[in-house]
């Protein structure tokens, strides 16, 4: 980074420590966040689609989408995140190669799953064999996303179910002897009034998928702890640049802050949505503003 | 005539595969000096990367490192996300029993106790502490009286000496000498070296029989022409064990 970089082994106090500082893996380091933050960017609206379509299903008519909605959100809700990402991540991309397998390889002969090896023909492999990093890393992440916005999708849902049962069945059967549809119901009167009802629990789980963004690890992607694991860690004086010794606490101080950043910011949003929804509706919260603006 | 072009067939067929020949090795990328990341540069370097970058060259494949954790290292090759692992891993039966090893490139290796003071309990009564599935946590576990201490990582079976919560580590002679060397007095390296082992290998897929042969006569050639011992003296310095 800077022309005095070249012997740090040389250099002492803030000029080490610029020079530290501006090494490649700091740049992997500080760039990790951005990672994060674009994951969360990503599977947050996913999550809340997913927890949508799961909450409609549970609540519709027909018994099998019914089934479905409330078979999804009790499956994933039951099951522990981590064997989750384990599990998961490795069952869907062999469940996708395998599928290619039967697609694109030309011998079938052998058997894909033998004495625990799981082979498919070079053609099948997802991501290919001759991708590019970029491609390999972006594959990765849309698997993450995907499980992400899987998991958090089924709590999102059973929110979202819980405040569309929660909005005053009186507002409902009024709108129904106007002569509205169930349809026209559910989007015009149900909807635009459950989410005051859903905030408090949607903002546990944003809270929550921050502080799981973590599990990126397991899943393949350096992710921000990852780096501060690695950065921190003792580097001897033989192989290293800029030897130091455990520093993973100074490291890890730095997520700290990060995260508590993250959590307090959203915090201060959460509580504007919460003001802005709370405008107009049949709630304390809202009986209060609209005394307040009629004093 | 027939035969003749069955022949040419499976000639063009095999040397078709020969040219894209890519493969993928698996490593940890935090167990200096056989596998690490440059602090300047974020790149896998150590040992193994630079030997299996000569190996692979003799063995005329394309090779790229990709990192793993260690834990699911040995599930992750037997799902095909890479085809070989070169990360330090001890020939033992256990492993045997799952993947297959090429032959050792690292002679039977010393694994060493490291402690706060030269005098450091390792016998009855010892808190030892070990990085976990690794040949000398096997070890450790079947010491009657010693408790043991399992971490994820290396870095971390050597802070917990450190900090107090265990009276030694037992690991990789030469992983633990070169951080003994630089503790400038801290640590100590205790004179009780286990031979463990039938040396390093390459980890592989039992069905990946071609691949084992390629890579056992690249090693022999290495080691016929000494450049392996170069490589070993290299990362490991001159008082290292040779072939």
């Amino acid at each position: 980074m800077f022309a005095y970089c070249t012997d740090p082994r040389a250099l002492e106090g803030l000029q080490w420590l610029g020079c530290y500082l501006t090494t490649a893996t700091h740049f992997s380091f500080y760039s990790s966040f951005a990672t994060v933050l674009l994951l969360l960017l990503v599977t947050a609206p996913l999550a809340l689609a997913l927890g949508f379509a799961g909450a409609s299903a549970a609540r519709s008519h027909l018994l099998p989408v019914s089934w479905l909605g409330r078979g999804y959100i009790a499956a994933v809700r039951g099951v522990p995140d981590v064997v989750f990402f384990l599990f998961f991540v490795i069952s869907l991309d062999q469940g996708l190669e395998w599928f290619r397998h039967l697609l694109v390889c030309e011998d079938l002969s052998q058997p894909v799953w033998n004495n625990g090896e799981f082979r498919v023909c070079p053609a099948a492999k997802v991501p290919l064999g001759t991708a590019s990093p970029f491609v390999v890393q972006a594959y990765a992440f849309a698997l993450a996303v995907t499980t992400f916005a899987i998991v958090f999708g089924a709590f999102a849902a059973n929110v979202l179910y819980g405040a569309m049962n929660a909005v005053p069945r009186a507002q409902l059967e009024t709108a129904e002897a106007y002569g509205m549809s169930h349809g026209q119901v559910f989007r015009r009167v149900l909807v635009p009034q459950m989410w005051i009802y859903a905030l408090p629990g949607l903002s546990n789980l944003w809270l929550i998928l921050i502080k799981a963004t973590p599990l990126l690890f397991l899943l393949g992607i350096k992710d921000a702890v990852y780096w501060a694991r690695e950065l921190g860690s003792a580097k001897t004086s033989g192989n290293n640049l800029y030897p130091h010794g455990d520093w993973r606490l100074f490291y890890f101080l730095a997520l700290l802050v990060f995260y508590l950043v993250s959590t307090r910011v959203s915090e201060i949003a959460l509580a504007r949505i919460t003001r802005r929804l709370s405008r107009g509706q049949a709630t304390r919260a809202g009986e209060e503003m609209r005394k307040g603006a009629a004093a | 005539m027939k035969k003749l072009l069955l022949t040419a067939a499976v000639m063009a067929l095999g040397t078709g595969a020969f040219a894209q020949d890519a493969i993928k090795i698996g490593t940890e990328g935090a167990y200096e000096p056989y596998n690490y990341i440059d602090q300047a540069t974020g790149e896998l370097v150590g040992f193994e990367i630079e030997l299996g970058a000569e190996l692979c060259s003799r063995a005329g494949l394309t090779c790229e490192f990709v990192q793993n954790e260690w834990d699911s290292i040995i599930p992750n090759l037997q799902s095909g996300n890479y085809d070989a692992i070169m990360a330090g891993m001890s020939i033992t039966d256990e492993r045997k029993q799952m993947i297959d090893f090429s032959d050792n490139y690292t002679p039977p290796s010393k694994s060493a106790y490291m402690a706060a003071s030269a005098d450091a309990n390792i016998g009855e009564g010892a808190v030892i502490s070990a990085q976990v599935s690794t040949i000398q946590a096997g070890y450790i576990a079947e010491q009657a009286g010693v408790t043991m201490l399992e971490f994820a990582s290396p870095d971390e079976t050597v802070a917990a000496v450190k900090n107090g919560e265990a009276d030694a580590v037992f690991a990789d002679k030469d992983y633990l000498t070169p951080i003994a060397g630089d503790s400038g007095g801290a640590l100590v390296m205790l004179d009780a070296d286990v031979a463990l082992g039938g040396g390093i290998g390459i980890g592989l897929r039992k069905s990946d029989t071609a691949l084992k042969e390629k890579f056992d006569t690249a090693i022999k050639s290495m080691k016929d022409d000494g450049s392996l011992n170069a490589m070993i003296e290299k990362y490991f310095g001159p008082d290292s064990d040779k072939f």
